[in-house]
C-alpha cells in the first residue's frame, strides 16, 4: 500500500496538461533578456556580409567595380553572380518551381534586389565596402501593375524566353508564370447566367509583409577540417533548409548541421531560402571562416518575402430569398519578379480555394494567374495558412457585397447559408472535405455577445445624427465568419520541394521519471516548450514541468516540415499525442509485470497504471520510468522511449465568428475601434492563456493590415514603405482592446481534437475591420473599397459620397 | 543602416564647440538628441566626418522662468518641457504640443534646440515657436545673435543659422494671462510626424496661427492671426490654408492634407477659443 491521498482531480491539476493556462516557460528568457537569437550567436573569427542592393526596380547591369571596395580597411572579399556561376549558385530554385538570382546576373528585377556581397571582419567596414561597389546600371521600363504586365512587350524575366510551359502548366505571356482552375467553369457560369441576383466586384488584398520584429539573418560555419556546415539561422523550417542547402551546394546532408535558435516572430518571412543564406555559405566556404549576415529593416521590408497582392474579380449568385448558388472568382496574383511562393508544391495558389468559406455554396469556379512585375519576390501565408486570409476576405467582401444587393442584413444572409452541423463532414465545391464546424452555434453566441441587434438600432441613431449635422462620426459593424485550412498536409497531396508535410516527435523518459521530447517544428514565439509539454504531460502521465521540449537543430531533432501554416499543433501536436501513446503503450507493459497482472488488467489513471477494480495496486509512470532502467523484463527491451511520425489523414478547419464595432470620422478619415469581438474555434483547447495571446496578437497584426499598413511602390518601382515611419506597425496605443471567446468542436480526425489557431486572428480580424469600414457607408453607397483603409483613403470614400458638403 | 566613419567630440564649453565647428566647416556638424541627424547618418543621407555632440555643455540646459520671458536652454529634452510645473503653467501649449512629440523614450533623449534648429519641416516646435513668437540666440565665431523664429527657416533643413553657429537658447515671450491656447495635431501613430498640425493662440494680446508639416518650412500667418484676433474664425482659416503647400507623401494626396489642415485648424482654434478666459 502506497500513501497517496491526492484525489484524481488534484494529481491531474498537478500534471499542467490540456485545458490548463501554464505560464509560458519560454518567457523565463525572454523577459530578462537572455533569449539566443541569431544575432547572438558570436563565433571565433566570425566575419560580416552585407548586400549592395539595386537602387532600380528594373534595369541592365552593365559592371560591377568592386576594386574600390576590396581597398576599404577590413574588407575581406566581395562576390558577384561571376564568382557564385563556376558553383551554380548565382540562381536558386524557389519554393514554387521557379528559380531565383541569388545575385544580379546582368539584370535586376525588383528594387533592393541583391547585386554583390561584401565580406568585411566587422559589420561597419562591410557597409563602408557596400559604398564603394561601383555599380552601372541601364535603367529598363518598369512594370508595377499585373494587368500591364500581361500586355506589355517588355520581358522582364528573359531567362525564361520562349518558355511556354512553367511549373504549373502553360505560360500565356511572357510575364505570365501559372493558371491555375479549381471547380466547375461550366457548371458555375450557368449558375450565374439563371440566377436571380448575382453581385459582382473587385476585392483586392493589397500587398503588406510580415515584418518580424527580428529579421531575417544567419551564420554560417564550414569547418574545413571536419568538412561540417553548421548554419544557424531564422529558419521556420530548420530541416526542409538542410535539404535543400544540400540539394544545391552539393554538400552531402549528413555534413550540414541547421540550427534555428531563439527566432523572434516568423510570420511566413522565415520560411523561404534567401539569398543571403547562400551566399553566406558560400562565403564561409571560402573565406574558413564563419560569416554572420544579418538583415536591416529596410532590407527586410524591401527584400524578403512580401505577403498578399491578390486582385480577386469576383461574382456571386443567390436566389431573391438570399440563398447562395453559385461563386466564380478570377484572382490576378502579382508575384513580383520571381514566383518564391511558399506553398506545397501541387497548390501554386496555396489554398485560395477555400474562398467558398463559411457558406454552403454547391457550386463553384476558381482561376489564379500567376504574373511577374518590378516587385520584390514571395507571396507568404503572413501568419495564414497559404493565402487563406486572401480567400477569407474575398468571401467576407462578397458576402456584405451581396447583403447590399439583395438589401439584407448581412447577419442574416451569412445565417441562412452556413454549412449545417448535420452536414459535416463537408465536402467543398472546390474540393475540401471540411472536418467539423457548428457554425450557427458561433455566430448566435457571437451576436448574442455584442448586442448585436442594440448595435443596429444604435447606428441607425448615429446615422439620423450624422444626417442632421449633430455629429461627423459615422458607425460601422464589421460582421465576418471565417472558416480556415491549417494543418498541411497529407502527404498524399502536401509537399514541399517534394518533402512530405508530415511531422514528428521523439520522446525519451529519463530514470528519474522527467523526459526529452524533441519536435521537427520550430517556435518563433508560439510557445511550443509550454504547449508541446501540456498534451504530453495529459498523454503520459508526466508533469508538463518536468518534460523539456527541443526543436530546432536538425543533427537532435527527427525530421518535420516546420512551423507556419498553423500546422504545428495539428501535425506535430498529433505527432507528440501518438509518440506518447507508444510510451504509454510501452509503460502499461511494464506496470502489468510489476503488478503480476495482464496488461489488459492494467489501466491509465492520470499520472499510473491501475490494476482494474483495485485501486489500490498501482504504479506511477515515476515508477514505471525507473523500472524500464532498471527491470529486466521478458519480452521488452530496456528504456523508455519512442518516436512518432504522423502523417495526417486530413487538414483541419478551425473558424471563428469576429464582429468590430468601429467610429470613423469623415473629415479627418480617423477611426477609432470601440469593440473587437474574436470567438474562437480551434476545437481541443491546449493553453486558454496561449490561445487569448495568439488571437490579440494576429487580430493587432490584421487591424494593421486592414487599417494601414502596406508595402507601396510608386511607378518607378520605388519603394515607398521601407521604414517603420511609413510601414504601419501599431504601437500599444493604436491598438484595439479585445474581448475573446470560443466555441469547442473537435476535429474528428486528429489524436486530440486539436485545429490549431495561431493564423485564425489574423484570417477573420482583417475582414471584420474592412467590413465596418465599408458598413459605416453603406447608407451611401458604398460597395468595395480597397483596404488599407488609412486615414486618407478613408476620408476619400467619404469625398466620393458627397459627405464633405 | 551604419553610418560612415566620423570623429566624436565632446567638448564642454561653448567656445570649443565653436572652433571645431571652424576647423572643420561643412564636415562638422553638432548633434543634440540626434533623433534626426544620426538617421540621416545611418541612411547615409548625411554624411559628416565630425559629429560634436552638445550633451557635455552644461550652460545649454535649463528653463529660466522670467515675469515676461521665458528662456529654455537649447539642450533641454522634451521630457523636462513637460514635466517642469511652472513651464506647463507659464505656456501650456508648450506642454500640450511637446506630448504629442513622438514617444517618451525619444522624449527623453530629444531636445527642442535639435528640434527647432534642424530645419526639418516634419518637428512640430518649428511652429510652435512661430506661433509663440519666439526668438532664438545664435553663438557664432562673431559672438551672439538673435534670430527671430518667425524668420529663421528658409526651406527644408536651410535656416538663418550660418555653419558655424550654434543654436544655444529659446527665448520665448509669455502669453498673456486668459490666453487660450491649442496645439491639435493629425497622426497616423504614435511616434508619427504629423499629417497635419496647427498651433493656435488667442487672447488678450492677440491672435496667432501657426502650422506644421504643410509646407517645406512652418507656416505662420500674420493675416490668419489678425482674422482671428478680429473674431472671423472663417477668414482665419481660409489665410492660414491660402499659406499652405502640402506635398503627397504616404500620409496622403495633396488634397487631403489641403482638407485636414483646415479641419485640424478648426479644431484648435475651437478649443483655443473655449480655452479664452472671458
Amino acid at each position: 500500500m502506497k500513501d497517496d491521498v491526492a484525489t484524481p482531480e488534484e494529481r491531474s491539476a498537478s500534471l499542467k496538461g490540456m485545458g490548463c493556462s501554464r505560464k509560458r516557460v519560454e518567457d523565463v528568457r525572454f523577459t530578462q533578456g537572455r533569449g539566443n537569437y541569431v544575432d547572438d550567436i558570436k563565433l571565433d573569427g566570425m566575419l560580416f556580409g552585407d548586400f549592395v542592393r539595386s537602387p532600380y526596380a528594373h534595369a541592365r547591369v552593365v559592371s560591377i567595380d568592386t576594386e574600390a571596395a576590396m581597398k576599404v580597411p577590413g574588407v575581406v572579399a566581395v562576390l558577384t553572380a561571376k564568382d557564385l556561376e563556376p558553383l551554380g549558385l548565382h540562381w536558386m530554385p524557389t519554393l514554387a518551381g521557379d528559380k531565383q538570382m541569388v545575385l544580379a546576373d546582368g539584370k535586376v528585377l525588383f528594387q533592393g534586389q541583391e547585386v554583390a556581397y561584401v565580406i568585411a571582419k566587422d559589420r561597419y567596414a562591410a557597409a563602408d565596402g557596400v559604398e564603394a561597389v561601383e555599380v552601372e546600371y541601364d535603367e529598363l521600363p518598369v512594370l508595377t501593375d499585373p494587368f500591364e504586365a500581361l500586355k506589355s512587350d517588355v520581358v522582364l524575366r528573359e531567362d525564361l524566353a520562349g518558355q511556354t510551359e512553367g511549373a504549373h502548366g502553360p505560360r500565356k505571356h511572357h510575364n505570365h508564370i501559372f493558371t491555375w482552375e479549381q471547380g466547375d467553369k461550366d457548371a458555375t457560369e450557368a449558375v450565374l447566367a439563371g440566377a436571380d441576383v448575382v453581385a459582382e466586384e473587385m476585392v483586392y488584398y493589397h500587398r503588406t509583409h510580415p515584418c518580424p520584429l527580428e529579421t531575417c539573418g544567419c551564420v554560417a560555419s564550414m569547418d574545413k577540417v571536419t568538412g561540417k556546415l553548421t548554419l544557424h539561422g531564422t529558419f521556420q523550417a530548420p530541416h526542409a533548409i538542410r535539404t535543400v542547402v544540400s540539394l544545391i551546394s552539393g554538400i552531402a546532408e549528413h555534413n550540414i548541421r541547421v540550427i534555428s535558435p531563439d527566432i523572434g516572430g516568423g510570420f511566413g518571412n522565415k520560411v523561404g531560402a534567401y539569398a543571403g543564406y547562400v551566399c553566406s555559405v558560400v562565403a564561409s566556404i571560402v573565406t574558413g571562416k564563419p560569416v554572420k549576415w544579418v538583415e536591416n529593416r529596410m532590407d527586410n521590408l524591401m527584400s524578403t518575402a512580401f505577403a498578399r497582392d491578390y486582385w480577386m474579380q469576383g461574382k456571386i449568385a443567390a436566389t431573391k430569398e438570399g440563398k447562395i448558388t453559385g461563386l466564380w472568382c478570377h484572382t490576378t496574383a502579382d508575384h513580383g519578379g520571381f514566383d518564391a511562393c511558399a506553398d506545397p508544391t501541387k497548390f501554386p495558389a496555396g489554398f485560395m480555394n477555400i474562398c467558398t468559406g463559411s457558406y454552403d455554396i454547391p457550386t463553384a469556379y476558381l482561376a489564379v494567374d500567376g504574373v511577374y512585375t518590378n516587385k520584390a519576390p514571395g507571396g507568404v501565408a503572413y501568419r495564414c495558412s497559404f493565402r487563406v486570409t486572401e480567400a477569407a476576405y474575398f468571401i467576407e467582401r462578397m458576402i456584405e457585397v451581396l447583403a447590399i444587393k439583395l438589401n439584407m442584413d448581412a447577419a442574416e444572409l451569412r445565417r441562412i447559408n452556413f454549412i449545417r452541423k448535420d452536414q459535416f463532414p463537408y465536402q467543398s465545391a472546390l474540393g475540401w472535405e471540411y472536418d467539423s464546424g457548428d457554425y450557427h452555434t458561433a455566430w448566435d453566441k457571437a451576436l448574442a455577445a455584442v448586442g448585436y441587434v442594440d448595435l443596429r438600432k444604435e447606428q441607425a441613431q448615429r446615422l439620423e445624427d450624422f444626417k442632421s449635422g449633430k455629429t461627423r462620426k459615422l458607425m460601422g459593424i464589421g460582421l465576418t465568419h471565417f472558416t480556415e485550412i491549417v494543418g498541411a498536409g497529407p502527404v498524399k497531396n502536401c509537399d514541399i520541394l517534394g518533402l512530405g508535410m508530415f511531422d514528428s516527435c521523439e520522446i525519451r523518459i529519463h530514470p528519474t521519471g522527467s523526459a526529452i521530447a524533441r519536435l521537427g517544428t520550430i517556435s518563433q514565439g508560439q510557445g511550443h516548450a509550454t504547449t508541446f509539454a501540456q498534451i504530453l504531460a495529459s498523454e503520459i502521465g508526466i508533469s508538463a514541468d518536468d518534460i523539456t521540449i527541443e526543436e530546432g537543430d536538425t543533427d537532435t531533432a527527427p525530421y518535420g516540415l516546420g512551423t507556419y501554416g498553423s500546422r504545428s499543433t495539428p501535425v506535430a501536436g498529433a505527432a507528440t499525442a501518438m509518440a506518447g501513446r507508444k510510451i504509454r503503450a510501452k509503460a502499461q507493459m511494464i506496470a502489468a509485470y510489476l503488478l503480476e497482472v495482464h496488461d489488459d488488467d492494467v489501466e491509465f489513471d492520470v499520472d499510473r497504471f491501475v490494476v482494474k477494480g483495485a485501486p489500490d495496486r498501482f504504479k506511477t509512470m515515476k515508477e514505471l520510468a525507473f523500472a524500464s532502467y532498471n527491470q529486466a523484463i521478458p519480452g521488452l527491451e530496456p528504456g523508455l522511449e519512442a518516436v512518432s511520425y504522423y502523417d495526417p489523414p486530413n487538414m483541419t478547419y478551425p473558424f471563428g465568428a469576429y464582429i468590430c464595432v468601429m467610429d470613423l470620422d469623415v473629415d479627418t478619415g480617423e477611426h477609432e475601434i470601440r469593440k473587437f469581438y474574436a470567438l474562437d474555434d480551434c476545437g481541443t483547447r491546449i493553453n486558454p492563456m496561449i490561445i487569448e495571446g495568439q488571437v490579440h496578437g494576429g487580430a493587432t497584426e490584421g487591424y494593421a493590415i486592414a487599417m494601414g499598413q502596406e508595402i507601396a511602390y510608386d511607378d518607378m518601382g520605388n519603394h515607398k514603405t521601407a521604414t517603420l515611419m511609413d510601414f504601419f506597425l501599431p504601437t500599444s496605443w493604436e491598438t484595439p482592446t479585445y474581448e475573446t471567446d470560443f466555441t469547442v468542436t473537435p476535429s474528428p480526425h486528429h489524436p486530440i481534437g486539436a485545429k490549431g489557431v495561431g493564423e485564425s486572428p489574423n484570417v477573420g480580424s482583417v475582414p471584420a475591420f474592412s467590413n465596418a469600414v465599408h458598413d459605416a457607408f453603406r447608407p451611401f453607397g458604398l460597395t468595395q473599397s480597397h483596404m488599407p483603409h488609412d486615414h486618407w483613403r478613408v476620408w476619400r470614400i467619404a469625398r466620393d459620397l458627397g459627405l464633405h458638403g | 543602416m551604419i553610418p560612415a566613419g566620423f570623429e566624436y567630440h565632446r567638448p564642454t564649453d561653448m567656445a570649443s564647440a565653436i572652433g571645431l565647428l571652424q576647423a572643420h566647416g561643412d564636415e562638422a556638424r553638432v548633434v543634440a538628441g540626434g533623433h534626426s541627424l544620426i538617421p540621416m547618418m545611418k541612411l547615409r543621407m548625411a554624411s559628416l566626418s565630425h559629429l560634436v555632440d552638445l550633451q557635455g555643455i552644461a550652460e545649454l540646459r535649463g528653463i529660466e522662468l522670467g515675469a515676461d520671458v521665458i528662456r529654455i536652454g537649447a539642450m533641454t529634452t522634451q521630457n523636462e518641457l513637460i514635466t517642469h510645473e511652472g513651464l506647463a503653467q507659464a505656456v501650456p501649449i508648450l506642454r500640450e504640443a511637446a506630448l504629442q512629440i513622438a514617444d517618451p523614450q525619444v522624449r527623453y533623449v530629444g531636445t527642442i534646440g535639435g528640434n527647432v534648429a534642424n530645419g526639418d519641416p516634419g518637428n512640430d516646435m518649428p511652429g510652435l515657436m512661430q506661433c509663440l513668437d519666439a526668438s532664438y540666440e545664435v553663438v557664432g565665431p562673431d559672438g551672439t545673435r538673435t534670430i527671430a523664429a518667425r524668420e529663421f527657416y528658409d526651406s527644408a533643413y536651410f535656416t538663418a543659422r550660418s555653419d558655424e553657429e550654434i543654436l544655444t537658447r529659446i527665448t520665448l515671450p509669455c502669453p498673456a494671462a486668459g490666453t487660450g491656447y491649442a496645439y491639435e495635431k493629425q497622426k497616423r501613430k504614435i511616434g508619427d510626424y504629423a499629417t497635419a498640425a496647427a498651433a493656435v493662440l488667442f487672447g488678450p494680446g492677440g491672435a496667432s496661427i501657426a502650422m506644421t508639416n504643410l509646407a517645406d518650412t512652418p507656416v505662420w500667418s500674420a493675416e490668419a492671426g489678425a482674422a482671428l484676433a478680429a473674431g472671423d474664425t472663417e477668414g482665419a482659416v481660409s489665410a492660414a490654408l491660402a499659406a499652405i503647400d502640402p506635398q503627397e507623401d504616404m500620409r496622403g494626396p495633396i488634397e487631403f492634407k489641403k482638407h485636414v489642415a483646415g479641419v485640424v485648424l478648426r479644431r484648435a482654434i475651437d478649443r483655443a477659443l473655449s480655452r479664452a478666459a472671458g
